[in-house]
């Protein structure tokens, strides 16, 4: 394919006389090109289908103020899930947020499944409160988690100030600042 | 017996062939490739288990970066719609812009908003060039009186009436969550209910619920 015609002389033959110029060889070794061509491959490859980001959906749910209109949850079927300052995720089951406890982003996949599965699935509810203090990376961990653990009933909620003095509390009694 | 001689053939291939194979895949891959446009505002978005690929036609993008800063911008291809809404900006407020200063906004590729109303006529003034490294204030939000971006969604749903419009969030890792709340209430004030958030895609953890679902149905990810 890529050799030329390097006889020369328009193919008439030279007398005796005349003498033969070297004949260089116009191969040339195509490995090298070869091995940059699949490496420059290989660099697009990866970065095309590497650099797509994904979204993430969210449904919020429209406000209502008149209390006959609003979702009614059972009390038992509820788990609150706040997150507080440092990566730390207070919880508590119920309505009684004086109970609530500290926990991490590690464990709280457990407590989610371990509350799923004590309570009807009818009527299971989680109650989402980031404080003022959680980052966005939390905000969105806490929603992957819910989708990780098949979690269809979440609300994502406004604190309240008497929840966040709890918060605020139980960090400063376990040292966070 | 006389041994059948082998004749030697020499081990060099051609390498032709390959090489032109290579180059055309590495043309093809050359011109597929969609770089990433220059970003003047560094955000790293959060990880998640989606796999939906955020859309890139009809968007109106909300950034928060690190100190929960909100910038807002339309994609490029939106032009009219740009303009619709810097226009109607414009005569809500009566900020009394310049036509040239409304073009800054919805003729140039990538342009966001990044300042209150009361600054707006001399931030529409810069060029992209002259805002590099200046410290700009961002959409105020956090206060629920005085959230702006409210008004900055209401002329984007004016204006994208009859299209579908696609709000996405991009919020950086380090951002707190008070700005995302303004965000919220902007999107809730004006019905927006329905909005998307970039991510980051990692895998689903192996042995979690998800997990189960999807080797049952034979998917990968999330919605």
């Amino acid at each position: 394919m890529a050799e030329m015609d390097t006889s020369g002389g328009g193919g008439h033959k030279k007398g005796p006389g005349v003498k033969k110029g070297k004949k260089l060889s116009t191969r040339v070794d195509l490995t090298p090109m070869v091995d940059l061509g699949f490496l420059l491959i290989t660099f697009f490859i990866f970065t095309t289908t590497m650099s797509q980001p994904t979204a993430m959906k969210l449904f919020l749910p429209k406000d209502v103020n008149k209390p006959e209109e609003q979702n009614k949850v059972k009390e038992s079927a509820v788990l609150t899930i706040m997150l507080g300052k440092n990566d730390v995720v207070y919880y508590y089951e119920g309505i009684d947020p004086t109970k609530l406890k500290p926990s991490t982003f590690k464990e709280i996949r457990d407590i989610i499944l371990d509350k799923k599965r004590r309570t009807d699935p009818k009527d299971f509810v989680v109650v989402i409160k980031p404080t003022q203090d959680a980052t966005y990376r939390n905000t969105v961990a806490i929603l992957d988690e819910m989708k990780i653990d098949d979690i269809h009933r979440f609300a994502m909620v406004d604190i309240t100030p008497d929840e966040y003095k709890l918060v605020v509390v139980t960090q400063t009694a376990n040292g966070i600042k | 017996m006389p041994r059948v001689k082998l004749p030697r053939k020499s081990t060099n291939i051609d390498m032709t062939a390959m090489c032109d194979v290579a180059f055309l895949l590495l043309s093809f891959f050359i011109l597929a490739t969609k770089f990433k446009p220059p970003e003047n505002l560094k955000v790293d978005t959060p990880e998640s288990v989606s796999n939906k690929i955020a859309p890139e036609k009809d968007v109106v993008m909300i950034t928060i970066d690190k100190e929960g800063r909100v910038f807002f911008s339309v994609s490029d291809n939106n032009v009219e719609q740009k303009k619709d809404i810097i226009q109607a900006i414009n005569t809500q407020k009566s900020l009394g812009l310049s036509d040239a200063e409304m073009a800054n906004f919805y003729k140039n590729a990538s342009a966001y908003i990044a300042v209150p109303f009361s600054q707006l006529k001399s931030f529409l003034q810069k060029s992209a060039e002259e805002l590099k490294g200046v410290n700009l204030p961002g959409i105020p939000v956090k206060d629920s009186t005085n959230n702006e971006l409210v008004d900055w969604m209401r002329a984007a749903v004016g204006a994208f009436q009859g299209t579908r419009m696609n709000i996405l969030v991009k919020g950086d890792n380090e951002s707190k969550y008070p700005s995302f709340q303004g965000v919220i209430m902007a999107f809730k004030k004006n019905d927006q209910m329905k909005f998307q958030m970039i991510t980051n895609p990692v895998a689903v953890p192996a042995g979690t619920e998800l997990y189960r679902l999807n080797q049952a149905s034979g998917t990968r990810g999330a919605e």
